[in-house]
């Protein structure tokens, strides 16, 4: 590129960044997009047909009601692709796959009714693109199982809780430390749909520096706290523990009833496994979960697999769509395996005080390797 | 963004050309000659192309609190080995005379750099030679230790202990590092150009030495505020504008009724003029961050990436519409920042922001140890700092990607006239 046509670019770059600022749509004519302005009375869709394979609209909204855009398959119900809570003044992106045939393009402001229609065709694909006949069936069947793991989980949660609850109660320590570490694997795996209850999450897994000034401090790290006594720590009262026990009980059972008829989306799946390599980075790492048991590498080794369970839930939708990103991910996953499985001692694994800082590093290393790509997950599987 | 590509922030720009000019003497052999013309003929030099870059000194209040933010900053804590009062007043009056000099671009002390006996070592360190004012501002607060520790009075100042310098509670998921914590005594200092402030904090650390000495220190980069309606919104490093909603300087009103202590609402005389500043060392969890969703971004702040509007539309000034209806709750988040920390959920209580980006490096594993230096000016912690930090320690949704390392509470001194020294208002009370 010669001096003039650097300037040239630069120039443009920078008046579209500049536009960019609030108007997003100047990118519609850089990038394909199909551009949709949504009004409080009209929805003006750019052309009413394109090319199969994946499609972007970009949706703005001048109305002054928040609206939404769906793109509907021929029947007119089944959604195909939608995008919510677009702002007024405000720009959002809906992309999707959709093979050959009729469809029906519908903003939604104020977003109740059926919305402003239109017809909406797509042509044949361009050459190499293959497009998946159904992924919504797909999708259907990644969140399905993805749920029947989350209830799998959440049982046998509750069976291991009570076993542990009933040691702890009794003073068998012993048996207590040797449940506490495979017992709260199972909440692991699921950290982030038990995480969404705002109210549980706290009693059972708070750790000692999330409370303030006038919290109780229950659940797993109350109990991981007593029987791993740090020096100076005095120890709780049988009546005390017993309390304790039974409230964990109690707790993980209200757990599991609402567990049962949840439902998931694709992106909550995406979301969570991304969510689950985050605790391991953050929490895990680093030690700071597990600060009297140091069982941490329990637990990351089960916020892996529930981040994997969640993934190979949702590879369907990746092959043929992403396949560089699922081969990256297959190999990112086996390899951090891998190295977890180098701690691995008896039925369990190393203590995490027992590990070097480099070793510390090198899986730190591993996690990142991971959740880079795991990132890029949920933006696929909602097409 | 708009007014952000446009707010070429002229100050640094001046800064900017007068460094190229001075490195351009030195590479061109100028900057022996000027060596040897010694600091006053080097100083009068400056000072005359500098006038702008000075803020005043004296006056009603300290400056570095609705002086325009700059760009830069060294902040530091120290610990008094003072054995007297009378060598605690020696302490503040020399640091008044130094930051009086350097605030106007000169060096410390009567000789400065160059000009004093050969076989001393020059009064002023010598860095900021040369350097204009840069805009530099020293502000000094006194920590609740300095009156009294172990339960004992210090320095003859019992009773003179504000009640508003409580001792910062923990909030939910607090990891802090007592060593950054607290100290008897703050000194903030603020400039355009780094190497400015450091001079500054360098400069009076060495004045300290046997009376104070450090107890930790934190350099800043990148105001993440503004306190003028001439400045732009920067942007912190989750990427987003920061301190949209801030309190600026002309809004005089707001200024009085948040930030200066007023008479009729303290129970400590002396404090009247000043302030009380809150620091959190907020590091950031950058690298998971930068792998959330750029909707889950927005919903975690509430506003949109780009323009700063809030995700109830407008652009960045638009007040955040808390009741629109989203599909699914509100459509700015109940558990997003904005919904959390707005003064409309919290009586009208505002904050004179004025904290910086930090980076310190990396850490062990290899991630950015870095984040928001906050720093608020408010007339009283327990109503306009205690009850917010609680909310969003409780309920705010980005704080799973925060960490607070370091919690301070500084009593802020009234600014002085000429002939006085910083705190003479709490020793002569």
């Amino acid at each position: 590129m010669n001096k003039t046509s650097t300037a040239v670019a630069v120039l443009v770059v920078g008046t579209l960044a500049l536009a960019g600022c609030t108007d997003n749509t100047t990118e519609a004519s850089t990038d394909g997009a199909i551009s949709v302005v949504s009004t409080n009375d009209t929805c003006n869709v750019s052309t009413d047909t394109t090319a199969g394979g994946t499609i972007k609209f970009d949706v703005k909204n001048e109305g002054s009601a928040v609206t939404e855009f769906y793109l509907l398959a021929e029947d007119g119900l089944r959604i195909v692709g939608e995008v919510e809570n677009i702002g007024p003044g405000v720009t959002r992106d809906l992309v999707v796959m959709a093979p050959q045939g009729k469809y029906f393009t519908a903003c939604k402001p104020g977003m109740v009714g059926d919305g402003i229609r239109a017809a909406f065709t797509v042509s044949e694909s361009a050459d190499g693109q293959e497009v998946s006949a159904d992924r919504a069936a797909l999708q259907k069947n990644a969140t399905d199982q993805y749920a029947a793991y989350v209830k799998d989980q959440t049982e046998q949660l509750v069976r291991g809780t009570e076993k542990f609850a009933e040691a702890f109660a009794s003073g068998d320590e012993e048996l207590a430390k040797s449940l506490y570490a495979p017992t709260r694997m199972h909440w692991e795996r699921i950290e982030p749909v038990a995480e969404s209850f705002g109210d549980l999450d706290p009693i059972l897994d708070a750790r000692e520096a999330d409370l303030e000034a006038g919290d109780s401090f229950t659940g797993w790290h109350r109990a991981e706290k007593d029987l791993w006594a740090p020096e100076g720590y005095t120890k709780m009262s049988q009546g005390d523990r017993e309390e304790i026990a039974t409230k964990m009980v109690e707790d993980t059972k209200e757990l599991y009833t609402r567990t049962q008829s949840l439902e998931f989306t694709p992106d909550q799946l995406a979301n969570g496994a991304k969510e689950l390599l985050d605790e391991v980075a953050t929490g895990k790492v680093t030690g700071e979960e597990e600060t009297f048991s140091h069982t941490d590498l329990w637990d990351f080794q089960a916020n892996l697999e529930g981040a994997k369970i969640a993934y190979e839930d949702l590879q369907p939708l990746l092959a043929g769509t992403d396949d560089a990103l699922d081969e990256e991910l297959k190999t990112n996953f086996a390899a951090l395996q891998k190295q977890l499985d180098a701690y691995r001692e008896g039925d369990g694994f190393k203590y995490y005080q027992d590990l070097s800082d480099s070793q510390i590093k090198e899986l730190a290393s591993g996690v990142d390797a991971l959740s880079e790509p795991l990132s890029k997950l949920t933006a696929v599987v909602v097409k | 963004m708009h007014a952000e590509s446009s707010g070429s922030q002229p100050s640094t720009g001046v800064t900017m050309n007068r460094r190229l000019l001075l490195s351009a003497m030195g590479a061109g052999g100028a900057g022996l000659a000027l060596g040897a013309l010694g600091h006053r003929a080097y100083a009068s030099q400056e000072s005359q192309q500098t006038v702008d870059d000075q803020v005043p000194f004296y006056g009603e209040h300290q400056s570095g609190i609705i002086t325009e933010a700059q760009d830069r900053m060294h902040t530091a804590a120290f610990d008094v080995q003072a054995r007297s009062r009378e060598e605690l007043i020696e302490l503040l009056q020399n640091w008044t005379r130094a930051i009086a000099q350097m605030m106007k671009g000169q060096p410390v002390g009567t000789s400065g750099a160059v000009d004093g006996s050969y076989d001393a070592p020059p009064e002023d360190t010598g860095e900021a030679l040369g350097l204009p004012a840069s805009r530099l501002t020293v502000t000094i607060g006194f920590g609740r230790t300095l009156f009294e520790k172990d339960g004992k009075a210090r320095f003859g100042l019992d009773g003179k202990l504000p009640e508003a310098l409580i001792e910062l509670p923990h909030f939910r998921s607090d990891m802090i590092e007592e060593a950054r914590s607290n100290g008897d005594i703050i000194v903030q200092a603020c400039a355009d150009d780094p190497q400015v402030a450091v001079h500054a904090i360098r400069n009076l650390s060495r004045l300290a030495f046997g009376k104070a000495n450090v107890r930790w220190s934190q350099i800043g980069f990148g105001r993440t505020s503004k306190t003028s309606t001439a400045q732009s919104t920067p942007r912190n490093l989750f990427g987003f504008k920061d301190g949209t909603n801030n309190i600026v300087a002309e809004h005089t009103d707001e200024i009085n009724e948040h930030v200066w202590v007023q008479k009729q609402r303290t129970d400590q005389p002396w404090m009247v003029g000043g302030s009380y500043m809150v620091i959190r060392r907020i590091r950031m969890h950058i690298e998971t961050w930068d792998r959330a969703t750029l909707g889950e971004q927005e919903n975690l702040v509430g506003r949109l990436k780009g323009s700063g509007a809030p995700l109830s539309g407008g652009e960045e000034f638009t007040a955040p519409d808390f009741t629109m209806a989203g599909s699914n709750g509100p459509i700015i988040p109940v558990d997003s920042h904005i919904a959390v920390v707005h003064p409309d959920a919290h009586q009208g209580i505002k904050m004179l922001r004025r904290g910086f980006n930090y980076t310190d490096g990396s850490d062990g594993l290899g991630r950015l140890d870095a984040g928001l230096f906050f720093i608020a000016f408010v007339t009283d912690a327990r109503t306009h700092f205690v009850p917010i930090q609680q909310a969003m320690s409780a309920n705010d949704a980005m704080t799973e990607y925060l960490r607070n390392t370091s919690s301070g509470l500084y009593a802020i001194v009234p600014g002085v006239r000429e002939g006085q020294y910083l705190g003479q208002q709490l020793f002569e009370s």
